[in-house]
């Protein structure tokens, strides 16, 4: 398909759903009024697409694998600690680290929208703000983990941190066994999203992905 | 408000159906959406909480039967033009036909972008000593505010311990009704399963809001 047959299938008017052209309007509305500079919103798309994702977490898990003294700065104030690492995403206020022990694991959830530390793990997943999560994954979390394939001895605590306000939580899963003098690069790549929401544990050296 | 928004605890809505190898959007329209939200909240035309509540305040079979940004898309019209950004005439032709309302904070650039990516700030200046430290015991308010809130329902009425104290952030509850952000203490408060679902519950669970001071007596 030439870029030409692409750009026309993607905006064929004829193709377009009601919601698609309701869209549409609201955006001509908004530019012809001078509210909001069109190109500024194609590099607000350009910018959640490029500058925030899991991998700015997976750093931030990583070095809290190697260095604990950069650990208990980040479980003391996460926004203050990540804001020392100069590679990771800027971060605002109120970001909470919350570790996995081997005694209690942490999930995080959004019971009343879709609050997540997206400046951490990026936009978060359709199933993070649908209704499935959302309503049992504070009364059921171990049922949720199922639906994961994720389960924890039936002694373990299972902690579930609603995100009711402003503040915004990153589970520090526990370091993978086997992963003895890694360095910070081959550890992030262990790190998942889902292991920092709590909702997966980070991947196993070795095991096939 | 008692919205169908507020789903802690809700049973049958079925599994969760994680999505392999999942695209940031599905749609290209909604990549625009979720760029019309932030840069008209950026612009001033509304915060964080009254973005919501316009969500919240969607019709509940349409809130349950659309789709993540098309929640985003109905709020965001409906709360431009409750607070006149929008004219229904505008919408109707799909053009701009009347006059344009002035942003607090002026028209969304491209030197604006860049400011977005970083979270805004809702941490205030502590207009009273806090109520509540860590360790106390306290009981969430049996309150049904018809209004939003960030109480959910699974917690009122029940009793926990306060865990953690996050200093004093702007109130949604009088935020998002054009009542001033009238700062608040802000703390985790930490329930045992068994107090939010009964002795049956797993023994094992632990469940945590944030709540803010007036969501909150002591116990």
């Amino acid at each position: 398909m030439s870029e030409h047959d692409h750009h026309h299938h993607d905006h064929d008017h004829s193709e377009l759903s009601e919601t698609e052209l309701r869209v549409r309007a609201l955006e001509s509305i908004l530019t012809e009024k001078g509210y909001v500079e069109a190109a500024a919103l194609d590099a607000i798309v350009q910018a959640y697409e490029t500058k925030i994702g899991p991998h700015n977490g997976a750093r931030v898990v990583a070095k809290a694998w190697t260095d604990p003294a950069f650990k208990q700065a980040l479980l003391e104030d996460a926004s203050k600690a990540v804001g020392t690492l100069g590679h990771v995403s800027r971060v605002g206020d109120h970001l909470v680290a919350i570790e996995n022990t081997p005694g209690r694991h942490n999930m995080v959830v959004c019971t009343l929208c879709s609050c997540y530390p997206w400046e951490m793990l990026g936009l978060p997943p359709v199933w993070y703000k649908a209704s499935p999560y959302r309503s049992r994954a504070v009364k059921d979390p171990r049922g949720v983990l199922a639906d994961f394939g994720v389960s924890l001895p039936k002694e373990t605590e299972i902690r579930v941190w609603d995100s009711t306000a402003e503040t915004r939580f990153l589970v520090l899963p526990m370091r993978p066994a086997g992963t003895e003098g890694w360095s910070e690069d081959q550890l992030a790549e262990l790190v998942t999203r889902d292991s920092m929401i709590g909702t997966g544990f980070p991947k196993t050296p070795g095991a096939p992905s | 408000m008692n919205g169908v928004h507020d789903m802690g605890g809700m049973d049958g809505f079925g599994k969760v159906v994680p999505e392999l190898n999942e695209p940031m959007f599905h749609e290209e329209w909604e990549s625009r959406v979720l760029a019309m939200v932030r840069a008209m909240g950026a612009a001033g035309a509304f915060d964080i909480d009254t973005s919501r509540f316009y969500r919240e305040t969607l019709p509940p079979q349409v809130y349950l039967s659309s789709s993540y940004y098309k929640k985003w898309f109905l709020g965001l019209e409906a709360l431009l033009l409750d607070k006149g950004y929008i004219s229904k005439d505008d919408v109707a032709s799909g053009h701009s036909v009347a006059p344009a309302k002035s942003l607090k904070h002026g028209k969304f650039s491209m030197a604006d972008v860049e400011r977005i990516m970083v979270r805004g700030k809702f941490g205030r200046a502590a207009p009273a000593p806090a109520k509540f430290k860590a360790g106390d015991r306290v009981r969430a308010k049996n309150i049904h505010p018809a209004t939003h809130t960030r109480l959910p329902r699974y917690v009122r009425g029940h009793v926990g311990m306060v865990e953690r104290d996050h200093g004093c952030h702007v109130f949604p509850d009088t935020v998002a009704n054009d009542a001033g952000e009238q700062p608040q203490w802000l703390y985790t408060v930490v329930f045992d399963g068994r107090e939010l679902w009964g002795p049956d519950s797993d023994p094992t669970i632990k469940v945590s809001i944030d709540a803010f001071e007036p969501y909150l007596e002591a116990a």
